[in-house]
């Protein structure tokens, strides 16, 4: 059943992919479709097992690579977070393999976004059941490769094709920290496979190495060096630019590759590997300081784009920010709590997003829309479900996971756990007055658009809306009902034994009950605030930023990382090329080399030519001058 | 007297590359590419039957055959281990797919070509059986000539300075070998190679004659800073020339190295092993960088070569099994990927007659097969996993971080650039609007390209996802080698103290 549920998405990507134009496009969004929703059944059922049964299981299919020490093997290994992923990415896929049926029902090539879509499913589902580092890396490369295809779907854009080239270079820059750090396990270990690593690595806390001349903990330099790997995947801060540029890409893959799957692909590396981490205390605090850095610099450039995918991800990178400070903060179960809750309203938010862009005829400026929640009522209710959800407004999904963040963030007890509880609650109340925004600028206040009529403007066909109606049922209810297994309350305390280890156990406290009430009181007066700001009262907006211009040029160009990687890294490596080129292969190397070789030859050829005149007088005269050099040289001796 | 295979398969293109020349019907030019197709496959089973023969477990040398020639200085003496067996194979497995693409790429002297591609296959299987020096010595730079004579002969408009600066530059440094071989032969009496592993060299010539040898090869490989003819040989060598130059003829410096360098000069291997790596890792950075800025497909694709050749040297150098097997590896690999793209490249400059990447864009629009195929290439050359490239890199790398970790952490920044420049590459071929009208009149792949591309594609995914029969074959071998590099080096290092 673990086989049928990684295969079938192989097959139909295959199907669609090379039959696709001969079955037709009904046909491949059929297959497609269908196969990944069963696999997406066959999941849940093993969810359910894992959680009534404790099911486990670990299948090799069979040997990869083997080399001297080195032996690894393909393979499938259900446990309790195998297990919380597979119904993550299968059921999310399912969803959006249908939501695009419609979505994309005017494109021309349909059969082949189907096959990427569920090639995608695939690679993510081989990523997330290895049972080693390395098949572990196969899949993070092929979620990264799909990614790359899909966001270069529409091959004619030159946005589009730059954005797939940077997001797969700034992923293979994580990549090059993630390959590393499987070299050092190996080198460490003698071994890849997760088991034993994780069995080995008490022994070695105390081992020391030598990296690039300084003396370094190893456990310290592997953990810091995944984590390279997981903030290139998570698009965390420096190494986020591809997310936003991503959004060039058809939508839905916005909502399955870019929301809740493949950017979680981190935050799941980390928990995997939470008996590596548990003993790096010093990466987990980086880790926690990277997390709560890049929710707040995600969240604070979200409050300024005007484009409405750029704002959800944006929000996408906020969240992963928090899910990256749980695990810092040794809370790895609620990390994954969130990346469930989120994996639902996100989705929610980018096709709901997807279904206004739908209707307003591929514009995605929020400033050229507005006035519309009239005539797109689902959408419009569905999007306020995604955005509460997202906010954590009480008892919604996001409230329990979310709030639970920033709990345990307090309880960490140290000035970093407070300092990251604070921007925490920060971030909470901006991630509200930033998706409010969203809202009101697109739903409310007058029509902005100038190319549609706004009684042209129509609701999505259903075949777009039941996926957001289920996805919206997930938003509400996920949180509520999975709380007490995430969280291992009540008859799931072991639950997360064996998949996940703490060195301490986590803690049973509460922290005060301000700090509880603190953030759904705040997200709550949050929004009549953004009414007032973005809705009623322009003028104050206006005045504000225009008081503080520089703040709001440095938000809305996202802190000039793109300009500053341009230099930095684009532009010299450019120069370098050339110069290496044009300087040192052409003027030096082959100046002096072959070409200076052959001039010296032709040189002297040409000198000896000359003394071939062809008068005797010369020659004669060549000999006498040389033999009575030889008679002076013999007289002398 | 068992039957002599290996004799066979390097005489066996010869022989065809005779009928071809003399037979009567062969003035017909398409007799003369199916007798040599045929010649060509034959051969490539022939291999493969070897393949099946060898024993994967044995890591001393299989089917030795040994005639005197001169007696008690040079015999015919050839054989195969793991680590020569895969080359041979590889060879004869690129031959027949060159002799299909001859029609469409050749337009004058085709009997002459197919007789100049089947002669190279005897001397590059010599090259990969021998197990005497000398004969070694002649199939190497025989080999040259065949080839020189293909970018001369067939080549583009800078066809004789191209040709001109690839034999100055190999013969420099063959000179340099055949002395060194002369004086192996006055050291040790001998140039047998198995009785050479069994004496050992003594240590005092060792770097002296590591240092001849490594000149030849470094040429061959082509490592920095003797890379430079190797992007003009390309540029200028019809598609054919360019397959065998960067499929075969670079990695016979390769195994060179291994079989050679470390196995007849360990301590000198062990002395130098900082010069190698600072050379390879420059070839990888340098290399990419300019393989970023270039203009011309082939040359960015011969820029590629110098990179992934980086690795190799690296590789064999970390003296370690997953550094050793994993450049064999890569070399089988990059034999097929860059093999692949030359063809790739050579398809669409039948069609354009250009090179220049600003007059392609918007291929995928007329092309749909090609694209597919070329994007399956790409993704190999930059090491996606699931292709050879990937298990190639990652062993490298995986054993040289065994030994150096910053040569490691250096030489991975290199898979970023690689993925930079074959990525943008692909970009402004396929992806884009179309610009040039005479896009707008290409037609896709036809079916012999299909065939070579497909097979191509194949075996790259195939033994992507399932290099263990390849890696099984070398392991025994490759373990030997080591056992026996670090017993030398461990003997030499006693003898100083």
């Amino acid at each position: 059943m673990e086989k049928l549920i990684i295969f079938l998405p192989l097959l139909a990507s295959i199907i669609s992919g090379f039959f696709g134009s001969k079955i037709g496009n009904k046909a491949s969004q059929v297959t497609t479709s269908s196969f990944v929703s069963l696999s997406a059944i066959l999941s849940i059922y093993i969810f359910y097992n894992v959680i009534s049964n404790d099911y486990s299981n670990n299948i090799i299919i069979a040997k990869w690579i083997s080399s001297g020490l080195l032996d690894v093997n393909w393979s499938i290994k259900i446990d309790q977070i195998s297990s919380v992923m597979l119904v993550v990415v299968t059921l999310v896929s399912a969803v959006v393999h249908i939501y695009s049926i419609g979505y994309m029902s005017h494109d021309p090539h349909q059969p082949r976004f189907m096959s990427y879509l569920s090639l995608f499913t695939f690679a993510m589902l081989v990523l997330v059941t290895s049972d080693n580092f390395l098949q572990l890396f196969f899949g993070w490369e092929g979620v990264g490769l799909c990614s790359y295809f899909l966001i270069g779907f529409w091959f004619k854009k030159p946005t589009a094709n730059a954005a797939a080239i940077k997001a797969f270079l700034v992923n293979r820059v994580g990549d090059f920290g993630f390959a590393l750090g499987i070299f050092l396990v190996f080198y460490i270990f003698g071994t890849v496979n997760y088991e034993e690593v994780f069995n080995q690595v008490s022994l070695y806390k105390d081992n020391n190495i030598k990296f690039l001349g300084i003396e370094l903990n190893s456990i310290n330099l592997i953990c810091f060096l995944l984590f390279i790997g997981a903030m290139g995947k998570s698009a965390q801060i420096f190494l986020h630019t591809w997310l936003p540029d991503a959004m060039e890409g058809p939508t839905p893959v916005s909502a399955l590759i870019h929301a809740a799957t493949m950017v979680t692909a981190g935050v799941f590396l980390v928990v995997r590997c939470s008996p590596i981490f548990e003993y790096s205390p010093i990466i987990l605090g980086f880790i926690t300081v990277v997390g709560m850095t890049t929710a707040f610099f995600a969240a604070t450039v979200a409050l300024v784009q005007n484009d409405i995918k750029k704002i959800i991800a944006y929000s996408t990178c906020s969240q992963l920010g928090y899910m990256f400070f749980a695990t810092g903060v040794g809370a790895y179960n609620v990390a994954m709590f969130h990346l469930f809750t989120h994996a639902f309203f996100k989705a929610l938010l980018f096709l709901g997003a997807g279904s206004v862009i739908h209707s307003f005829n591929d514009e995605q400026d929020i400033n050229n829309m507005g006035g519309v929640y009239r005539h797109l009522p689902y959408t419009y209710s569905l999007m306020i479900i995604g955005t509460l959800a997202l906010t954590g407004f009480p008892f919604l999904s996001g409230f329990y996971s979310k709030d639970l963040i920033i709990e345990f963030a307090y309880l960490k007890g140290n000035n970093l756990g407070y300092y990251a509880c604070g921007i925490g609650i920060f971030t909470a109340v901006l991630t509200s007055i930033y998706s409010w925004r969203l809202i009101f600028k697109t739903f409310h206040g007058e029509f902005n658009n100038k190319k549609i009529k706004l009684s042209n403007m129509h609701e999505s066909p259903p075949i777009m809306l039941v996926p957001l109606v289920i996805l919206g049922l997930g938003s509400v209810l996920a949180g509520y009902i999975f709380k007490d297994l995430f969280m291992g309350y009540g008859s799931f305390s072991e639950f997360w034994n064996g998949s996940i280890f703490f060195l301490k156990p986590l803690t049973t406290d509460h922290p005060p009950g301000y700090i509880l009430y603190l953030t759904p009181i705040l997200v709550t007066i949050s929004i009549p605030l953004s009414y007032l700001i973005f809705l009623k009262n322009k003028s104050f907006l206006e005045s504000l930023t225009n008081s503080n211009r520089p703040i709001y040029l440095f938000l809305k160009n996202k802190w000039y990382f793109d300009e500053l990687y341009e230099v930095l890294f684009v532009k010299s490596s450019k120069f370098l090329g050339r110069f290496f080129w044009k300087k040192i292969d052409g003027l030096v190397i082959d100046r002096f080399g072959p070409d200076g070789l052959s001039n010296l030859f032709k040189y002297f050829s040409i000198k000896a030519v000359k003394f071939q005149s062809g008068f005797i007088y010369q020659y004669a005269f060549v000999m006498l001058i040389g033999f009575s050099i030889i008679l002076t040289i013999i007289i002398i001796k | 007297m068992t039957f002599p295979i290996l004799s066979s398969l390097i005489l066996l293109p010869t022989i065809g590359a005779l009928f071809v020349l003399f037979g009567r019907s062969t003035s017909n030019y398409n007799s003369a590419k199916y007798i040599a197709l045929f010649i060509s496959v034959g051969n490539f089973i022939l291999s493969l039957y070897l393949w099946y023969l060898f024993d994967k477990d044995t890591s001393g040398f299989q089917f030795v055959e040994e005639r005197k020639w001169l007696e008690g200085f040079i015999n015919y003496k050839v054989g195969i281990d793991g680590i020569s067996i895969l080359f041979v194979i590889l060879t004869t497995f690129i031959i027949p797919l060159c002799i299909i693409s001859v029609n469409s790429t050749i337009k004058h002297r085709l009997k002459d070509f197919i007789v100049a591609i089947l002669l190279m296959e005897t001397m590059m299987i010599g090259v990969f059986c021998s197990l005497d020096l000398v004969i070694f010595y002649l199939f190497f730079e025989a080999g040259l000539i065949p080839m020189f004579l293909i970018i001369g002969i067939w080549g583009g408009e800078r066809r004789v300075y191209s040709a001109f600066k690839f034999f100055l530059y190999t013969l420099l440094g063959s000179v340099l070998m055949l002395v060194a071989i002369i004086s192996i032969y006055w050291i040790t009496g001998t140039t047998d190679v198995i009785k050479l592993y069994e004496l050992g060299i003594d240590v005092n010539y060792q770097n002296l004659l590591w240092l001849a040898f490594f000149s030849s090869f470094a040429v061959k490989t082509p490592m920095w800073p003797v890379h430079t003819w190797l992007p003009d040989a390309h540029v200028e060598a019809p598609t054919a020339g360019s397959v065998l130059l960067a499929a075969i003829l670079l990695k016979m410096a390769g195994y060179g190295f291994i079989r050679f360098s470390v196995g007849l000069f360990p301590v000198a291997s062990e002395y130098f092993v900082p010069l190698i790596f600072i050379l390879s890792l420059i070839a990888i950075i340098y290399s990419s960088l300019v393989a970023l800025m270039q203009e011309d497909m082939k040359k960015l694709i011969a820029y590629s070569s110098v990179a992934h050749m980086g690795f190799v040297t690296m590789g064999i150098f970390t003296m370690t099994p997953q550094g050793i097997e994993g450049s064999i590896f890569q070399m089988i690999s990059h034999g097929i990927i860059s093999a692949a793209l030359f063809f790739t490249v050579g398809v669409v400059y039948e069609r354009m007659h250009t090179r220049e990447i600003k007059n392609y864009g918007g291929l995928v629009s007329v092309m749909p097969r090609y694209a597919i195929v070329f994007m399956i290439f790409t993704l190999g050359s930059l090491g996606l996993p699931g292709t050879t490239g990937f298990v190639g890199e990652f062993l490298i790398l995986l054993g040289t971080f065994e030994v150096n970790f910053t040569v490691a952490t250096v030489a991975s920044l290199g898979v970023i650039l690689g993925a930079a420049y074959i990525l943008w590459l692909y970009r402004r071929v396929v992806f884009g609007e179309i610009t040039n009208p005479d896009v707008k009149k290409l037609n896709d792949l036809n079916n012999p390209e299909m065939i070579i591309l497909s097979f191509l594609a194949v075996v790259s995914i195939l033994f992507g996802f399932y290099p263990d029969p390849l890696l099984s074959t070398t392991s025994a071998s490759v373990g030997d080698l080591i056992d026996a590099f670090n017993y030398n080096v461990k003997i030499f290092a006693a003898s100083n103290l």
